[in-house]
């Protein structure tokens, strides 16, 4: 009889995914920047993907960063896109962390003193940022906050 | 692959249009054809850039609508979408096909409607492009992510962000002068003698990114007629031949090893020139996609033609102007002409071809005309990259 059990086909159902986008942003809610570790190569994959980030390895296990990094680099947004407008001035950065992925996020400074001189200096992990979202989100979403310890 | 050749340019005036979406693209598409002399059963598929219709005017699948508009029949009509590359993609595409051997004609090109969506809305649909799960919540604009580039070229080329600033400057004087020329551009005849400080001094959009960094949002369509090289001589004496192209994908910021350096710039700009079998000191003239300054440095390094963190002292200089070594944006570039996303990629090719023939406006004309000419079109933040050489002669 051709045909496959349907039993057997709901088994079958699988996630690839060892740690969702939602967890990651859980987990910059509660402090704490979540990663993946390569069993293949060792290196960090951060934000999570089903692969690894560095040699696609499909061996991961989750892991927690430490948070800490360089900022590599950052802008100052004065003119916004709609929803964002309460927020101006603020500044998107650009952090590569201490295990080695680069993450994007928000930099806690005073908009009016950050200048070139910023870029290269020690930030770590702070907090969170929440988007309210819009029709077009999917939802409100959530990404990290670092400011600068050095 | 059979070669292909490009017989018949559109475009339409560059700027607010009052038009649709769908009259801007068949007008171009009508002009195209004229161009070329061809009849509308002549074309066996239609391919069209598209980035943002849906909220424009509530359209998707716009490419159907652009066929029935013309009453090109069943025919597969096909929206291609990669941001502000868009049409870029769905002229590599429409070539590919003809290339195949699948159809001898095609209609390639792109349309977009930006500007009645307003600076805030058209911000946030443009933010679109950039990755919605981490960059989305931070609030990055397009302004913002090539700020972010201008801020690491100063770091990675140890040149102060105020010398930076002055040579991107340069990028827009020349752009602007070259656009005030150009009768189809947004500006012409507008900021023509535009001045360094003139830039510097303008608003700040995205620190350091000032207001006459960007370019515009704008309304426009452009169409070429593709047809296979053995059939283009029954259509005319000129054809432009697609001697080589490329595309390539990139990923969230995060991701890249360098946002001065994006790999896939430099890897579709090197299957362009491997299948051309030619390289930068070939080419004649470049349009690049300069939607910000900054970028139009970082492309003419991607794309091999000044080593790492030599363009902006080479734009400063002159060199890409007529008469240096390579002029770049002749047209008046995203910065000058206007940027209607979805048409860009055909807006450049048709500005090439233009070249080619002899037809760019006095001025802007480059005399003797382009041999070999380069398109170079960015969507999002450095995810779709197209590369296009054209040529006057086969290889
Ligand atoms: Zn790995």
């Amino acid at each position: 009889m051709v045909g496959k059990e349907r039993e057997e086909m709901e088994k079958e159902l699988k996630g690839y995914t060892v740690l969702t986008h939602a967890e990651y942003e859980e987990g910059i809610k509660e402090g704490k920047l979540l990663g993946l570790r390569c069993a293949s190569c060792k290196k960090i994959t951060c934000h999570p993907m089903p692969v690894c980030q560095w040699c696609s390895g499909r061996s991961l296990e989750r892991t927690e960063l430490s948070g800490e990094g360089e900022l590599m680099t950052f802008t100052i947004i004065r003119v916004p896109a709609e929803g964002f407008e309460d927020d101006v001035p603020y500044i998107p950065c650009l952090v590569k962390t201490k295990e080695g992925p680069c993450v994007v996020g928000r930099l806690d400074y005073d908009a009016e003193r950050a200048s070139q001189v910023l870029i290269s200096k020690q930030v770590k992990l702070s907090g969170a940022y929440t988007h309210k979202g819009d029709k077009f989100s999917g939802g409100t979403h959530t990404c990290p906050v670092f400011e600068v310890i050095g | 692959m059979r070669d292909v050749a490009i017989i018949g340019i559109g475009h339409t005036k560059f700027g607010r249009a009052t038009k649709m979406s769908h009259e801007l693209f068949s007008d171009a598409t009508l002009q195209a054809m004229d161009d070329a002399g061809v009849e509308l059963k002549e074309i066996e598929a239609l391919f069209q850039g598209a980035a943002l219709p849906g909220f424009e005017e509530g359209q998707v699948m716009p490419a159907a609508f652009s066929a029935a508009d013309l009453n090109l029949g069943p025919i597969p009509a096909t929206r291609c979408e990669g941001a502000c590359a868009s049409a870029s993609v769905a002229i590599r595409d429409g070539a590919m096909w003809v290339g195949a051997g699948e159809y001898d004609m095609v209609i390639a090109g792109g349309v977009e409607k930006a500007l009645m969506m307003g600076t805030s809305f058209a911000s946030r649909t443009f933010a679109m492009a950039c990755h919605a799960p981490t960059e989305g919540p931070v609030g990055l604009t397009f302004p913002g992510v090539f700020a972010m580039a201008a801020r690491l070229y100063s770091i990675n080329y140890d040149m102060p962000l105020d010398t930076v600033r002055e040579k991107m400057a340069s990028v827009s004087v020349k752009n602007h002068r070259h656009g005030a020329l150009n009768p189809l551009a947004q500006f012409y005849k507008k900021l023509g003698d535009l001045k360094v400080e003139d830039v510097i001094n303008s608003k700040f959009v995205a620190d350091p990114i000032t207001l006459l960094d960007c370019c515009p949002f704008s309304d426009g369509a452009s169409a070429l007629v593709l047809c296979s090289a053995e059939e283009a001589r029954k259509y005319t004496d000129e054809p432009i031949y697609i001697l080589g192209m490329g595309q390539g994908s990139g990923g969230p910021l995060s991701k890249m090893a360098d946002l001065t350096k994006p790999v896939s710039r430099i890897s579709s700009a090197k299957m362009a020139f491997k299948q051309a079998g030619l390289s930068p000191e070939d080419i004649d003239m470049l349009e690049v996609h300069d939607c910000f300054t900054i970028a139009e440095l970082i492309a003419l390094e991607c794309m091999g033609f000044f080593d790492w963190g030599e363009a902006a002292d080479a734009t400063a200089d002159g060199q890409t102007e007529i008469g240096g070594e390579i002029p770049v944006n002749m047209s008046g570039g995203l910065i000058g002409k206007g940027h209607p996303i979805g048409a860009t990629g055909a807006s450049q090719v048709y500005w090439v071809v233009k070249q080619m023939r002899g037809e760019a406006p006095r001025g802007n004309q480059i005399d003797p005309v382009p041999e070999y000419g380069m398109t170079d079109t960015l969507g999002g933040d450095f995810g779709t990259l197209c590369h296009f050489i054209l040529g006057r002669s086969k290889k």
